[in-house]
């Protein structure tokens, strides 16, 4: 009798485990780094904020169009009557993963952290007066002035309770000089779709739908996020079965998979411009032949380099059709991007010479040329093809390639006279490469204008774009101020990259423009 | 004894310190650690804040005492990148390594001794010149793309093993291990081999040189007309005499497979000290590089003493040196 009863009692278990997991669905995400830090205010890093999506949530978030979109704010406006005040609406009945309530004191306090010395997302709130709670579900952020595009820059800024920060004195962001290890960068407590279950860092880490959150539940019920830095051992465990989506997909590797059966591939722009910057100023370049003046001060020959490269060659030859040549130093999601100003001319060898010799160096000139070489897509191999271009020309370029550790104090400290840069527009909007790129570099401006570009006239029309309230005069000054940076040739836009994206078949993933894809939006068919 | 053990423990002291100081060296050539911490859209005056917080705007012989007075009292900081205590990364994935080495060291010497003793033996067979053409192979071919083709062949193609990780684990106390589960099992099969290629064609080299010379020899010859069987010659009489060499190289070759472990664990994503050690050089980790290569150091120096006392011991020649007090 017992023996029948342990029979039954086995069946029963068994069929039950066979119909329990119907619903839940796993995803092996490999990638090619990990989070390095679980606090979410502690580092500005697009790896940390993409997995921190999946547990943290921020007020507004940004689409795979580039578009804002509600998330913890329902609603977001100016102020009536107060053009320095945006106001934001909260979502009502959201609970943090250890039950305690959301309310508008925990946006405070977050947006309070975020700003605070040691927190790498400050310089997007440095525009933030004070934060005040109206009520429990109304936020009113007091800016220093006008700040029209001020919700672009919460897309990262993660919101976290404020009873748990006090409880586990995490108030206040990791001090590496302080010796003592935060709470916050091993354990986590926020509002996401899912929690974390476990973690080991660069090994693997396992995150569970979160059953009291607020919108419908995900298909995607566990994810396991494996970091994979090596990219062949990447794509072949995607190859093997043994992962179902890879997030960084080497361009080489793009049409290989494209033909493997299983695998679907696909392929969207990225936030990211590739360019090249050149040295400003009558001073002669320190690596240059010519020792009586600064051949790239002369538009002439800017317009020449314009016209020598070849933008089509590099895409089809070195980027193996993995990327979207640019006439303009922007993607083309930012506000200010036009069809016209992204538009370049077919390279004119003939004419290129022409201008160079108009410009008083019918015998070119020599130069260096620093570029990373483990930072963007391909980035040695494009400056080699630059190279061979600019020979063309009588333009003899040496390359300086060295790892992005080493490349970009170059530029911080304007000890380079032509260098590579890659750029991301997070704000989606053209200030943004304006205040970097473009203004001269004084205060907080030109943080990476290494070539100390420097115009006046321009710097003033960059700044009033920080507080012009009326949209439309803004985009005007904007188109303004491109239509000079592309008349001058002020930089030399090479291509936008493009991101790639690899799952086994029946994981749709759209590919997100920040590298940013959410798992909770992953469609699963069968 | 006591002198000489002594003296040796000096020297390894100042070994440590002159590794120390060469890395800190190195350090300043290796790049900017805020430009990996901070990433490209922080302001600059942020990162100079920053700099100055970590004491990195400090004279390198500042930054080298405070790590040395740090160092003495256990003490390795925070890494950079992860914002975690170094010990504490170093001592969870040093179980990842040791195990790794552990497994290809015992590898290697079994499959070099057993194929060495093989191709001395029947140095004319077809199957000997096979092996000895294999073994160029594993000298010559770098481990990366030894790693790599192994993956493609036995993960992608056959699917038996896996390519990536370390499968499942048991945690026993502060110790890691995957040893007790079968996909842990499975996962170090290919890393092993890997690295246990190199070393394994060094060894099987040796002893088979080393077996054909002590076969050439008088007592051998001698063993032989006495008709004692061809087995108890072969492995009681030759094989004892050509060990030796073959364990002190063993021996010293471990501390090389712990160490040079680092490419092994990047091809086949295995969490080792090694891997952690590159992923922090491309962050320029200054914290775990220093503490990484201060292990590896102390590694070599503690072997290197255990192999000098072993000698000591066992040649007596040094015994007498050592008593008379010349060196």
């Amino acid at each position: 009798m017992t023996i029948r009863l342990t029979h039954i009692c086995a069946l029963l278990l068994a069929t039950s485990a066979m119909t329990a997991p119907a619903s839940a669905e796993t995803i092996r995400w490999a990638k090619a780094a990990d989070a390095t830090t679980l606090d979410p205010h502690a580092q500005n890093l697009g790896t940390n904020h993409n997995f921190l999506h999946h547990i943290y949530e921020t007020l507004v978030n940004r689409d795979v169009a580039g578009t804002l979109i509600p998330r913890l704010a329902t609603d977001w406006a100016i102020k009536d009557g107060a053009p320095n005040v945006w106001v934001f609406k909260l979502r009502e009945g959201v609970k943090f993963h250890d039950g305690a309530d959301f309310t508008a004191e925990d946006v405070v306090f977050s947006l309070d952290r975020a700003r605070t010395e040691k927190s790498n997302m400050r310089q997007l709130h440095v525009g933030i007066d004070k934060v005040v709670a109206v009520d429990d579900l109304t936020v009113e952020v007091h800016m220093k002035g006008p700040s029209p595009l001020y919700p672009n820059n919460l897309t990262n800024t993660f919101i976290m309770d404020k009873g748990w920060a006090e409880a586990n004195d995490v108030v206040e962001v990791q001090d590496y000089a302080a010796g003592a290890e935060n709470y916050a960068v091993r354990n986590t407590n926020g509002t996401g779709a899912y929690t974390l279950t476990s973690r080991e860092v660069d090994v693997r880490s396992v995150m569970t739908a979160f059953d009291g959150h607020w919108d419908d539940k995900p298909a995607v019920t566990e994810i396991v996020y494996l970091p994979i830095s090596e990219n062949a051992t990447r794509i072949a465990a995607l190859l093997s079965g043994e992962v179902d989506f890879v997030q960084d997909v080497p361009v080489q590797d793009v049409t290989r998979l494209q033909s493997s059966a299983g695998i679907t591939v696909t392929t969207g722009p990225e936030n990211r411009v590739i360019y090249f910057g050149y040295r400003f100023g009558d001073e002669p370049l320190k690596s240059s032949n010519i020792k009586d003046s600064n051949p790239f001060n002369n538009p002439l020959v800017r317009e020449a380099v314009h016209l020598a490269v070849d933008r089509d060659a590099i895409q089809s030859v070195v980027m193996r059709g993995q990327s979207i040549p640019a006439g303009v130093a922007m993607p083309p999601f930012v506000n200010g991007w036009t069809e016209e100003l992204d538009a370049y001319a077919a390279p004119d060898v003939e004419k290129a010479k022409a201008l160079l010799a108009e410009a008083g160096y019918p015998d070119g000139f020599t130069v260096t040329l620093d570029t990373p070489n483990n930072r963007y897509v391909n980035d040695e191999a494009i400056s080699q093809a630059i190279v061979g271009m600019l020979g063309r020309i009588g333009i003899q370029v040496t390359l300086a390639s060295r790892p992005v550790a080493q490349h970009s104090p170059l530029i911080q400290s304007n000890e380079t006279d032509f260098y590579m840069l890659g750029w991301g527009v997070p704000t989606f909007d053209s200030a943004y490469v304006f205040n970097d790129l473009v203004h001269s570099k004084q205060g907080s401006y030109g943080a990476y204008n290494g070539g100390l570009y420097s115009n006046p006239e321009l710097d003033a029309k960059i700044e009033s774009l920080g507080s012009e309230v009326d949209l439309e005069k803004r985009n005007a000054t904007i188109a303004e101020i491109w239509a000079k940076v592309q008349a001058d040739r002020v930089l030399l836009p090479i291509h936008n990259q493009v991101l790639a994206y690899a799952a086994r078949e029946g994981v749709g993933i759209a590919v997100h423009p920040e590298n940013q894809p959410l798992m909770m939006d992953v469609t699963i068919s069968k | 004894m006591f002198a000489f053990i002594l003296r040796r423990l000096l020297q390894s002291v100042v070994v440590m310190l002159v590794v120390a100081l060469i890395a800190f060296l190195i350090f300043r050539y290796v790049g900017d650690p805020i430009v990996s911490m901070v990433g490209v859209e922080t302001r600059i005056e942020d990162q100079e804040v920053m700099r100055d917080r970590l004491g990195l705007n400090d004279p390198f012989y500042a930054q080298f005492w405070t790590f040395l007075t740090n160092a003495v009292r256990g003490e390795f900081g925070i890494s950079y990148r992860l914002q975690q205590p170094v010990l504490r990364l170093i001592s969870e994935r040093l179980p990842a390594t040791l195990e790794l080495a552990f497994v290809s060291a015992m590898l290697a010497l079994v499959m070099g001794v057993l194929l060495g003793i093989y191709t001395a033996l029947k140095s004319r067979s077809a199957l000997s010149g096979i092996i000895m053409a294999g073994s160029l192979v594993g000298v010559s071919l770098p481990t990366f793309l030894i790693g790599i083709g192994l993956i493609y062949v036995f993960a992608v193609e056959l699917q038996w093993l896996p390519s990536f990780g370390r499968g499942d684990t048991v945690q026993i106390g502060a110790w890691r291990t995957g040893f007790l589960t079968e996909t842990g099992l499975k996962s170090l099969i290919l890393p092993a081999i890997t690295l246990s290629l190199f070393q394994m064609t060094l060894i099987m080299r040796l002893v088979r040189a080393e077996m054909l010379e002590v076969l050439r020899t008088d007592y051998i010859r001698f063993a032989r007309a006495r008709g004692l069987p061809e087995r108890v010659i072969n492995f009681r009489h030759a094989l004892k005499n050509t060990l030796v060499p073959v364990i002190t190289i063993t021996g010293l070759q471990l501390g090389a497979v712990i160490a040079f472990a680092i490419v092994t664990e990047t091809v086949f994503q295995w969490p080792g000290v090694g891997s952690l050690f590159i992923t922090s050089v491309q962050a320029v980790d200054v914290p775990v590089m220093a503490a990484y290569l201060m292990f590896i150091a102390f590694v070599f120096v503690l072997i290197n003493l255990i192999v000098d006392i072993l000698y000591y011991l066992v040649d007596p020649r040094l015994r007498v040196d050592g008593r008379s007090g010349g060196h």
